[in-house]
């Protein structure tokens, strides 16, 4: 009996386990496409009958991307730098971008998340219950009103339009002051009794614990600006601001049957963002499942 | 700390004091982006939905009349309905597909679970514009790869044009959706899954309980907290579908993929109608609202 069901089950999981490898495959095809799709000729693009794996390798799609736009590579006051490829701009100012939002956005969740966890102050449930509403809604929702800050600002079609706003948004502090929950409140009060002072506090005896904290959502904002396209298609008009990603938009609409050069665009918006992905699963993971602890 | 002694509540008084500046001198940088850049535009959304608003004038008081021409607008209507349908058919296939996914992969050495937890994320991070881009390409109707292979094994006679044809569009919109929203999903069940008590399965097993019982009677029970925030993350997202739509089919054929997101950008970002744009949002955060709360009460009732 009991060796009746056992089989029964390991035939179950054998079944799970081929659907499951088989629709991993599928999800991995679209990243394959992508990726051949960029190093194929022409012809075999245009083919009815697809093209599997390219019959020869060329990097004639990456030339016309790179030979379509061009921008300075930067602009200081009336300082201009030399002009290169569009594209190259594009993924500069992607980096940028990611890279700018993150560290601000770190900075600012770390203290404002470690004061939400540890600190009795006036206000904090009302500020608490503010920031988990503002999550509950959709991002998209505020774009109208901001654009039109934005524009007040001056800062509208400028890097800085798509990165404040990411810096606003709470979910960095919501997830540092969930794992800062988790740290014992007698190591603060050590530290203020041994006559530390509150910066003190913070940079040499918290900062150190919630760093896994710091990490994860170092690299979620990383990744989430990286592709926020909503944002950047509203806030970013002249071909040197744009971004990788809205960049390849732009083309498409201009060569939308050209899916050699629109796949070159795309491997080059992906790519680099999959390895940082892959390098840093683990904190990204952590993220995840930090934000939905108690969420 | 209880103070005894008048000297000592003036010192508990300047410390709470203390406390207070501290705090929101650490909170000081978060407010200034969070204020400014996020609550300050939700009060804006509200209040500029009562104006007509434009690019280049002064807003114009109409007091609801947003709102009204809204209930009086069809393609609002449609945009409602194709909402929804995407939200009502993505967030339970999400939900169980993840789910399955979690609890076989749960299963394998960690090595091959994290793999595969990988592989089912990939889609969210490369990016909607990359993904948008190579499914346009495999449902093209020339050069696609779903009608080559739909005619071999013999799904489909001829050629069909997938995003340009009123009855398929919706559906491979939420086709894609679905590839790009089971990855956070599956993450959170694969942990929620390892957090299990083991003992109380074990007892179960030794009770003899199958293994399909001690999942359902045991495991899932556990696992309610996660189901829920799953069900309302992935609601958000599915109201949230943008790229796609914008990138594919625009709205159209003849308004079958328009959504209320795609119809707020429509409004506001080719019309320039601010305020109409901002009623249509107003509209949209209540019935997430609304959703968010009746999921949490059942899944309290639960």
């Amino acid at each position: 009996m009991n060796n009746l069901t056992s089989n029964k089950g390991r035939v179950y999981y054998i079944i799970c386990y081929v659907l499951v490898f088989l629709i991993a495959l599928t999800f991995l095809f679209p990243l394959y496409w992508i990726i051949t799709g960029s190093f194929k000729v022409k012809q075999e693009i245009l083919s009815a009958t697809p093209v599997w794996i390219p019959t020869q390798w060329v990097t004639t799609n990456f030339e016309n991307l790179f030979a379509k736009r061009s921008a300075p590579l930067f602009e200081i006051g009336s300082l201009v730098g030399p002009t290169i490829p569009g594209a190259l701009r594009w993924l500069l100012n992607t980096v940028f971008m990611s890279a700018v939002s993150m560290l601000v956005t770190c900075l600012t969740a770390a203290m404002a998340g470690y004061a939400l966890a540890k600190k009795r102050f006036y206000g904090r449930t009302i500020l608490f219950s503010l920031i988990v509403a503002a999550m509950a809604l959709p991002k998209q929702v505020i774009l109208i009103p901001l654009l039109r800050e934005m524009s007040s600002l001056h800062l509208y079609d400028t890097i800085w339009a798509v990165i404040i706003p990411i810096i606003g948004w709470p979910f960095g502090v919501f997830l540092i002051r969930q794992f800062a929950e988790g740290i014992p409140t007698e190591m603060v009060e050590a530290c203020r009794i041994d006559g530390a002072s509150e910066w003190r506090t913070f940079t040499d005896v918290m900062f150190p614990m919630i760093k896994p904290g710091v990490g994860a959502c170092a690299i979620f904002t990383f990744i989430n600006s990286w592709n926020d396209y909503f944002m950047q298609l509203i806030m970013l008009t002249s071909t040197k601001n744009l971004t990788i990603s809205l960049g390849i938009a732009t083309m498409q609409g201009e060569n939308s049957t050209d899916f050699g050069l629109i796949m070159a665009g795309s491997a080059l918006a992906s790519v680099p963002i999959i390895i940082v992905f892959i390098i840093f699963q683990k904190y990204f993971t952590k993220g995840i499942t930090m934000g939905a602890v108690k969420g | 700390m209880k103070p005894r002694t008048s000297a000592g509540r003036l010192t508990s008084r300047s410390l709470v004091l203390h406390e207070n500046v501290a705090a929101y001198l650490f909170l000081l940088p978060f407010l200034i982006f969070f204020v400014g850049f996020v609550l300050y535009p939700m009060f804006m959304c509200v209040y500029t939905s009562f104006f007509d608003a434009t690019m280049g004038r002064e807003d114009i008081f109409i007091a609801f009349a947003n709102y009204k021409e809204l209930f009086n607008d069809e393609v609002f209507w449609i945009a409602l309905k194709n909402t929804l349908v995407i939200v009502l058919v993505s967030v339970p296939v999400t939900c169980a597909f993840s789910l399955w996914v979690a609890s076989v992969i749960s299963k394998m050495p960690i090595a091959a679970t994290s793999v595969f937890r990988c592989i089912f994320y990939l889609p969210v991070v490369t990016g909607s514009v990359a993904v948008t881009m190579v499914w346009k390409w495999m449902f093209n109707n020339y050069y696609g790869i779903f009608n080559y292979l739909g005619q071999n094994m013999g799904l489909i006679d001829k050629p069909i044009n997938w995003l340009g044809d009123t009855r398929y569009a919706l559906g491979c919109i939420i086709l894609i959706l679905l590839t790009t929203s089971v990855g956070q999903p599956i993450v959170l069940y694969v942990s929620a899954l390892d957090n299990v008590d083991k003992s109380l399965v074990e007892a179960a097993e030794v009770d003899g309980a199958t293994p399909f019982q001690a999942f359902w009677k045991v495991k899932w029970p556990q696992m309610m907290p996660t189901t829920l925030y799953i069900l309302v993350i992935t609601t958000i997202n599915s109201f949230q579908c943008f790229a796609l739509i914008q990138l594919l089919t625009s709205g159209g054929p003849k308004n079958s993929t328009m959504t209320i997101m795609y119809y707020i950008y429509y409004n506001a970002f080719k019309l320039y109608r601010y305020g109409y744009g901002n009623a249509m949002g107003v509209i949209l955060a209540i019935i997430i609202a609304i959703l968010s709360a009746v999921q949490f009460r059942l899944g309290r009732e639960k």
